[in-house]
């Protein structure tokens, strides 16, 4: 660790407009390590990452690789330096084969993955990859491996990994994180992206944190904690949201359930967690409750993907209120849209909704994440609904939106909604949920009150029964 | 600047400049007098009235009626370029009827020549809404090639079942007196100008002020969060639209034929209906816009023909300057757009991550 850094990045600021992205952040990437860069949406992480892979070009600041000065003017520039960086977005091509897209990547043609997809890190990591397998068969999990696998390929020494577990369930980011492991102990180095604190604290060897755009804290992993960490990713000065008074009107017992989750019964002004392993059929089970099936009144849905399922991005936040709720007598008359009504009301919502935007007539999307799921949440609340169905609603907002779309679902279940959240983070699942429901194989079960996370995973991998 | 960028006014200014110096510049390089054949040029399109009127507005009508048919598809996301197509058929519908409507009174003639050619417009494009919907044909190719498949309809109908009397033309008989608009005095402008404008306002009323029209815009802009969250039948909405649009585009061949041709030929169109696409495009899709865009190309292809006549310059000359003005206006809108993404990129980006 002492050697000299393969990666440092100093001074670096840019800003988009008037929006300071970067203000002077340094990083310094060692060989041998894993460095994680945490902090919330927003922060700086993505453009400080994408700045050391020539992707965009710094306002000011430095880049070393190896100890050399560079400027880079193309992610090609920095893949010669020994870069490589897995996206988000993954970047292969679907309808060719693994070997094909590892072919193109190496650009050479001639090159077969059969003569360095041999022992090592791209051994381990070529298992379940077969060569001839059509990208768009694969899993989600596998289509991630590739994509590291090709930055391989080309020589990477270095690896950049754009918040790699979003897109995964709980025992592939394990996988993962040890892979990265390997990858280092041979020699390698990773930098993390993440904003995950228990990421940093397994598999990081350093940490550096930002809060907008500048680094709040530069540290090895060891000393930190969840707690030290969070406070340099939001500061100090957290703010706490009031929790409400949880009322449950018509607990079980007192009332008939509003609906049946297959045979669960679901009471009003309940808060139920849903958690399962993607593609159980948990999905098929809450699309026909928020379609209505089974229930009597208006249900709302919170789908997981806000800005192609939730909202119109081009439609100004007002247009994507009465999307959802185009049949509201207040702006509804007749054929005629009275879009003065609906805009007063969107900005009542934004108001107290702590919405932050230009107004109503701002398009959708112009706001931050958080910012837009709160509107979808809005939306969904303002129906009135019987039952609120939510698919993953805080994926890859910051900790701050997080709380509050969490505490939004507390009083909308306080105030006597049903609401029913699925999340394939199963943390969040047992945070919320007063009532916790697994669904494996397509069968629903309620695991016993206070199962620990243990217990609801083995229910989800179908390892223990639950009740009902 | 990119303020600047974002004003329509402003932009189509510009545009306009840009146009007519490319247009002098070539002109200049093949041995023509610019000024003299600029000049003839605006004299055909406003030198006088019988130019304004029974060229250039003339000429506007059917760009004007096919503009908004396109824009009605376009804003659902579909892509109507079969309005020559559609035109074709409402043409050979209408000179159907209008043929056999003598005695008839002269509202009731009207009516039922405009009627079927309306109908006939939505049948053409039924075709590919209904491969649309059944096997997922794409409309712009199937819209597209069905065009072909009109004017070959035409040739057939003016050589076939509908050919004049005498079957010497390739050319259909007149229609009945009846069945033809009247005119503004002293020149050729007919009351379908009236019928343009008045559809033009009443497709604005629906685009910004009602269910349908926003239904419409947010399948455009975003279907899936318009069958998720705005619970709209997505595949039914955009039926609806390239049906509308096919009534449009149908509307507007029997409004030529009753009020200009008053009998069916071959080339009845000089491509009114892919100038229309043109006409929608850079109006952004806003129907008082495409009053607009619809007088400036009739202007402009009014004026071609006075600067052959006066100038000997080739009419087709006048397409590189809609050519110029077409690209510097959607070369603002990508400049425009990305000026604003950039300010909001940065934010989105780090969003996104």
């Amino acid at each position: 660790m002492s050697e000299a850094p393969v990666l440092e990045l100093s001074g670096i600021s840019k800003s988009f407009g008037s929006v300071h992205a970067l203000r002077g952040a340094d990083f310094t990437l060692h060989p041998g390590e894993v460095h994680a860069l945490l902090g919330e949406n927003g922060a700086g992480k993505s453009t400080l990452m994408h700045i050391a892979y020539g992707m965009i070009r710094p306002d000011s600041g430095e880049i070393r690789i190896g100890g050399r000065r560079v400027v880079l003017r193309s992610p090609r520039e920095a893949m010669a330096l020994g870069l490589g960086m897995v996206h988000q977005h993954f970047t292969s091509i679907e309808a060719l084969t693994v070997r094909e897209n590892i072919a193109l990547a190496v650009g050479k043609g001639s090159e077969t993955p059969g003569r360095w997809a041999t022992g090592g890190v791209t051994g381990r990591l070529m298992e379940g990859l077969e060569p001839g397998a059509r990208v768009e068969r694969l899993s989600v999990a596998l289509r991630q491996r590739l994509e590291i696998v090709k930055a391989l390929a080309i020589g990477a020494r270095i690896l950049l990994l754009d918040e790699p577990s979003a897109v995964l369930a709980p025992s592939e980011v394990e996988e993962l994180l040890a892979l990265v492991r390997e990858f280092v102990a041979a020699g390698g180095s990773a930098a993390l992206i993440t904003h995950k604190l228990p990421e940093v604290l397994i598999a990081a060897d350093r940490v550096t944190v930002l809060r907008q755009g500048g680094v709040t804290l530069s540290a090895p992993v060891a000393g930190q904690t969840e707690k030290s960490l969070a406070e340099a990713m939001i500061g100090a000065a957290r703010r706490n949201f009031p929790a409400p008074p949880v009322v449950p009107r018509g607990a079980p017992g007192t009332a008939p359930p509003v609906t049946r989750l297959s045979e669960v019964p679901i009471y009003a002004g309940e808060l139920i967690g849903v958690a399962a392993v993607e593609g159980n059929g948990q999905r098929e089970l809450l699309g026909a409750i928020a379609a209505g099936q089974g229930v009597s009144g208006s249900v709302s849905f919170v789908p997981e993907d806000r800005t192609t399922e939730g909202l119109v991005p081009a439609l100004s936040i007002t247009e994507n209120m009465v999307l959802g709720l185009s049949e509201d007598p207040r702006w509804a008359r007749g054929v005629r849209l009275d879009w003065n009504a609906a805009r007063a009301r969107t900005g009542e919502l934004l108001a107290s909704f702590g919405i932050r935007a230009a107004g109503p007539d701002a398009p959708a999307a112009t706001l931050s994440g958080g910012n837009q799921q709160k509107v979808v949440l809005a939306r969904a609340l303002e129906r009135r609904p019987v039952v609120l169905v939510a698919e993953n609603p805080t994926r890859g907002l910051d900790i701050q939106a997080t709380l509050e779309v969490h505490q939004r679902l507390r009083a909308a279940a306080a105030e006597g909604v049903a609401v029913i959240v699925y999340s394939t983070d199963l943390d969040e699942v047992l945070e919320l949920g007063r009532r916790v429901v697994v669904v494996h194989a397509g069968r629903v079960s309620e695991a016993p009150r206070g199962a620990d996370r243990r217990v609801v995973g083995e229910m989800m991998l179908g390892v223990r029964r639950g009740q009902r | 600047m990119s303020k600047l960028l974002g004003r329509p006014l402003v932009v189509g200014a510009l545009a306009l400049a840009a146009g007519f110096l490319v247009l002098a510049l070539g002109l200049g390089l093949a041995g023509y007098d610019p000024a003299l054949s600029l000049g003839a040029l605006w004299r055909g399109a406003f030198g006088s009235w019988y130019a304004l009127s029974s060229a250039t507005l003339v000429r506007a009508v059917p760009l004007i009626v096919l503009g908004l048919g396109v824009a009605l598809a376009f804003r659902a996301g579909a892509l109507n370029i079969g309005a020559e197509g559609q035109f074709y058929a409402g043409a050979i519908a209408a000179t159907w009827v209008g043929v056999h409507a003598v005695g008839w009174p002269a509202p009731v003639a009207v009516g039922a020549v405009w009627v079927a050619a309306t109908v006939a417009g939505v049948v053409w494009i039924g075709v590919p809404v209904l491969l649309k919907l059944r096997f997922g044909v794409l409309e712009v190719i199937s819209t597209l090639l069905l065009n072909f498949v009109a004017e070959a309809a035409v040739s057939y109908a003016v050589t076939g079942p509908l050919q004049e009397a005498r079957r010497v033309y390739p050319e259909s008989d007149p229609i009945a007196e009846a069945a033809r608009l009247p005119l503004l005095h002293d020149s050729r402008l007919h009351a379908g100008l009236g019928v343009a404008l008045l559809l033009a306002v009443a497709l604005w009323l629906l685009f910004t002020r009602t269910a349908w029209g926003f239904r419409l815009r947010a399948v455009g802009l975003g279907p899936r969060a318009a069958e998720v969250s705005g619970r709209i039948p997505v595949k039914r909405v955009i039926a609806g639209a390239l049906l509308w649009s096919g009534a449009f585009a149908g509307l507007g061949g029997g409004i030529e034929i009753s009020g200009v041709t008053y009998r069916l030929f071959q080339n009845l169109s000089p491509g009114y209906g892919f100038t229309a696409i043109a006409v929608a495009l850079l109006a952004r899709l806003n129907p008082l816009g495409v009053i607009a865009t619809g007088l400036l190309f009739g202007a402009l292809e009014a004026g071609a023909q006075g600067m052959q006549r006066e100038a000997g310059v080739p009419a087709v000359a006048v397409s590189v300057a809609e050519a110029v003005i077409i690209l510097v206006i959607l070369l603002a809108e990508v400049l425009a757009r990305r000026a604003t993404e950039r300010s909001v990129a940065g934010l989105a980006a780090e969003e996104a991550a």
